[in-house]
């Protein structure tokens, strides 16, 4: 695994499988959808990791998953040293206080009957750090400040607000319980591009002030090349490559990454024009029927006769770098 | 090459309960044949309402086409008659829409939907209809066309619902396709695959294409000339290499400065524009673009700047020069 | 003004001004339905006629017989005229009228917590016990009511003491059918409450709220309740109506209030054999139970299209 010294997060063979359930008297569970079916990775105090792929990917439910919202199929999740999947009362207080969401629908995550004082003051109340009062709404004024809100917006409510702005409210409420690590997740998607900046700066602020660790949950590319530390990529389920984050847009190393990182338009009309791209054939399969093997070999511009039979290892093929295909070969591994 | 769609000066409007909302203000542009033009702009900007209200598919009321003209060959598509309307759109105009669950019937069979189009519009029978069914569904890349006729909607990916769609628009070899935002609800990989089907066809079929889009990057890869569009104003035209290379307008210069690049390492901060859109129910004085413009003088708030043509192929509305940072 | 991060703030113009409540909005949108307007006048007026009307006369007259008077005409001393033994048939309209809506509204809290409770809970937790309310709710649904109706009147209906509210004493029936008609109607918006929770619960905000750490109680009435009131609101609207109504019925099998208090209901079975010799029986109640259901109705389709979040036009 990779190495850091006593890491945040500690993610290993995390899976979440959904039954799926036919029959109208007596539903049976007919299969499953394998939407995380095996993940590792760790995260480093301070770190932001990026966690990308493409609808179907698992990215999301992981991203649940780790935070213990939805209980794991398999696999285990440390934060600070405490198992996510054993926590109960104290423990699982103490987690909900340190971890946070950001979610991406801004129209959705904000409850549309309580005034913003009380979407940002909620956390407060919960775990009780400011007593009710002018205390609490001190610290929430202090908070909507932070996020570049007006502390005049208290007893607004979110449908007053435009897009960006409540995101700035979902990322106020999830700084109010002060917490270590926050799972963004597709935060910014549904903005427009330019205040999609604003948004990423902000976020970027907040952690060099707040000392904050974040899982940046997202599909686009180039936003996670510009935030993110090390990059992992996920396709139906697992990962197929992890590397710091230059190393990977420099010199990815699985076919799919390849294909993802040449589908992405550059606006530069000449580079985007002259560079060679990989078009991947057919379409992103479901979760439901994995395919044997590689999961990605049906689509794969350089599969080869055993990756329909064999699971790729999930290996390290350079410092930082990890791969899970059968094509790619380690180099000499340095003394790590 | 002669011109295909000429609009002058469209302004459209609507009434809601909260006031008359100006969606489009003014916008004229012309069209090549052959060429592909994509316009440009965040939501709200005007640039679907301006399409789809010069096909005539905007509920009048609560829309309303308050001026302008729209000529597509001699004729200006505002005008016509309904009947006449119709015989245009899916005949020499097809359409792509955003969500292609929407747009496509979805107890319709594929097949059944792209021969009505065929039947509506030309005077093909039954058995022709499906023959030319069948080459649509293969030049868009549809597998196992034979198939696909008998499929539904629902039994469709995303991206092979948008190569139906794409199919559906195309069946009568139209003079232009409009592609509303086609690729924004796909992802990244899918989105490449139907430009490069895009790319193909223009080749193959030799039709002019507005894509509309607020994905900068797409516009790189596919299109001849760009209009921007901000708050319902045109605000720049120019040749897709040059307005890359050199934004005149400080809103297409915001834009490209707040992009984050998937092909060079992190140089610095991002360059957000600071500010929100403005708000369309009030009323415009001066520029709308003022209050979020680096570049911002007396002037601009005053009065709002029309469109120009500064070069051959270059047009801008704005007072600034932003290579000098002096007025124009 | 620069905060801390660096950033500007937005200006407040920004902000759609002027902020309207969500109870403005409200207010706007129910004003637009004119047929909603007419109701709540409507019932606004009857109900001062009930309440109102106990200033003039008194509920002794209203119980008052006199059989030398027995089935007059409407007249100067008798608007209403009088009825099979020589009461007032004005006066047991306002004190019927009472009855009637206190019985209507009672019903209609009894529905409201049983109903609101079951359908929480099921759409809430889901799996086992949501399988479980649901038996339940269908067993309660299937069963005839006027099977459940009968045996429930026949079973407590004469078992419950009297009650004392507000200087009036209504007969243990009076409870005992608010029981009856609450225990028999709650499955409907128990339904309707658990396809609200169904729903909301996978919304992002109740997400967003159980990564806080807020507990379940909390979740469910502060975050999903709050957010369900619309199709509530309606139902419970209705279900007024529909109590009037089922208390008619009832009180026509002479299942309902025992004599001598009135409802409109058991008016009309006052009127039975004498349909077409004295009109004036049923058509002083009649018109009344009419008014007042129709406007309950009224009212709930403008309080739809009021509470809607779906509509964005104000």
């Amino acid at each position: 695994m990779s190495v850091s010294a006593d890491p945040l997060v500690r993610v290993e063979g995390l899976k979440k499988h959904f039954p799926i359930q036919r029959g109208v008297i007596i539903q049976r569970t007919v299969g499953h959808v394998r939407a995380v079916d095996g993940i590792s990775f760790d995260i480093a105090p301070g770190e932001t990791l990026g966690l990308v792929g493409e609808s179907g990917c698992g990215k999301t439910t992981a991203g649940r998953t780790i935070l213990g919202l939805y209980p794991p199929s398999g696999g285990e999740v440390w934060i600070e040293g405490v198992a996510v999947r054993e926590a109960e009362g104290e423990a699982m207080r103490r987690l909900r206080r340190r971890t946070q969401m950001i979610f991406q629908d801004p129209y959705a995550s904000l409850n549309p009957r309580w005034t913003v004082g009380s979407i940002v003051g909620e956390p407060l109340r919960v775990h009780q750090l400011r007593p009710r009062g002018s205390a609490r709404t001190e610290r929430v004024k202090e908070l909507l400040a932070l996020v570049g809100l007006s502390p005049r917006y208290v007893n607004r409510f979110p449908h007053e607000f435009s897009g960006g702005q409540r995101q700035r409210i979902g990322i106020a409420r999830a700084l109010a319980s002060e917490p270590a690590f926050v799972v963004c997740d597709e935060p910014i998607s549904a903005l427009d591009v330019s205040i999609q900046a604003q948004i990423v700066n902000l976020l970027e602020d907040l952690q060099d002030r707040l000392g904050l660790t974040y899982l940046f949950i997202a599909h686009d590319l180039a936003m996670v090349r510009h935030l993110c530390d090390r990059v992992a990529v996920m396709y139906l389920g697992i990962m197929v490559e992890l590397a710091g984050r230059d190393e990977l847009y420099e010199n990815p190393l699985h076919p799919y990454t390849q294909a993802l990182l040449s589908a992405v338009p550059i606006p530069d009309p000449e580079l985007d024009r002259r560079r060679r791209r990989t078009i991947l054939s057919g379409d992103v399969p479901s979760p439901i029927n994995t395919p044997s093997g590689c999961r990605f070999h049906p689509r794969c511009p350089i599969a080869k006769e055993q990756c329909a039979r064999l699971v790729p290892e999930w290996r390290q093929v350079g410092p930082g770098h990890w791969v899970a295909c059968h094509e790619v070969e380690p180099k000499t591994l340095p003394s790590v | 090459m002669g011109t295909l769609l000429e609009v002058q000066d469209l302004r459209v409007r609507f009434h809601t309960t909260e006031g008359v909302v100006h969606a489009v203000n003014g916008i004229s542009y012309s069209m090549q044949e052959g060429e592909t033009v994509a316009l440009v702009g965040e939501s709200g900007c005007g640039k679907s309402v301006s399409m789809m209200s010069i096909l005539r598919l905007i509920p009048c009321p609560p829309g309303e086409v308050a001026e302008g003209r729209a000529l597509f060959g001699q004729r200006d598509l505002l005008q016509l008659e309904e009947a006449e309307l119709e015989r245009i759109r899916g005949g020499q105009i097809g359409m792509v829409f955003q969500d292609p669950m929407t747009s496509l019937n979805p107890v319709l069979t594929i097949g059944r939907q792209i021969t009505e189009t065929l039947r509506a519009h030309t005077s093909s029978d039954g058995a022709s209809a499906r023959t030319r069914t069948l080459e649509l569904l293969d030049m868009v890349g549809l597998p196992a066309a034979e198939e696909r006729l008998q499929d539904y909607p629902h039994q469709f990916s995303g991206g092979m619902r948008q190569r139906a769609m794409i199919a559906m628009a195309l069946a009568c070899s139209p003079k232009l396709l409009i592609a509303d935002e086609p690729t924004t609800a796909l992802d990244v990989t899918i989105q490449a695959q139907i430009v490069e089907l895009a790319l193909q066809l223009r080749e193959r079929l030799g039709m002019a294409i507005i894509w509309i889009t607020h994905d900068l990057g797409v516009v790189a890869g596919l299109a001849d000339r760009v209009l921007v569009m901000y708050a319902g104003y045109l605000v720049e035209e120019a040749p897709v290499l040059e307005l890359f290379s050199r934004p005149w307008h400080p809103y297409t210069l915001s834009l490209l400065a707040a992009l984050p690049r998937v092909d060079r390492p992190r140089s610095s901060r991002l360059k957000p524009i600071p500010g929100a859109p403005p708000n369309l129910l009030a009323e415009a004085h001066g520029c709308p673009f003022a209050p979020r413009c680096g570049f911002v003088m007396n002037r601009c708030r005053a009065e709002n700047p029309p469109l120009v043509e500064i070069e051959a192929g270059r047009k801008l509305a704005c007072w600034a020069n932003v290579e000098t940072g002096q007025p124009r | 003004m620069d905060t801390a991060a660096g950033l500007t703030l937005p200006r407040l113009e920004e902000l759609e001004a002027p902020p309207l409540s969500l109870a403005q909005l409200f207010w706007r949108r129910f004003r637009r339905h004119r047929m909603a307007l007419a109701g709540a006048v409507t019932l606004a007026l009857l109900t001062l006629y009930s309440l109102g009307g106990s200033l003039f006369l008194t509920e002794a007259f209203a119980n008052f017989t006199q059989t030398a008077l027995r089935l007059q005409a409407p007249s100067a001393s008798h608007p209403f005229g009088t009825d099979t033994i020589g009461r007032d048939i004005l006066a047991r309209t306002i004190y019927g009228g009472q009855i009637s809506l206190l019985i209507g509204l009672a019903a209609m809290l009894v529905e409201l917590v049983i109903g609101v409770g079951v359908g929480a809970l099921a759409g809430y937790y889901g799996k086992v016990i949501d399988s479980l309310l649901m038996r339940i709710t269908e067993a309660w649904l299937n069963i005839p009511a006027l099977f459940l109706l009968l045996i429930m009147a026949k079973s407590f209906g004469g078992r419950i003491p009297d009650v004392q509210l507000l200087g009036r004493s209504f007969s243990g029936s009076v409870v005992a059918i608010i029981l009856i008609i609450g225990l028999t109607s709650w499955m409907y918006l128990a339904r309707i409450v658990r396809a609200e929770f169904l729903s909301l619960k996978e919304q992002d905000f109740v997400l967003a709220a159980r990564a806080t750490g807020t507990s379940d109680l909390s979740i469910i009435l502060q975050h999903i309740l709050p957010n369900s009131v619309a199709p509530i609101v309606v139902a419970a609207t209705l279900s007024v109506g529909n109590a009037i109504l089922t208390e008619s019925y009832i009180s026509f099998l002479g299942l309902g209030v025992q004599p001598p208090t009135a409802t409109w209901g058991n008016m009309l079975e006052g009127a039975h054999g004498y349909i077409e010799q004295a009109p004036w029986l049923w058509i002083f109640p009649g018109t009344l139970i009419l008014l007042t259901v129709l406007s309950i109705n009224f009212i709930g389709d403008g309080l739809r299209d009021a509470l809607d979040p779906r509509s964005r036009a104000i």
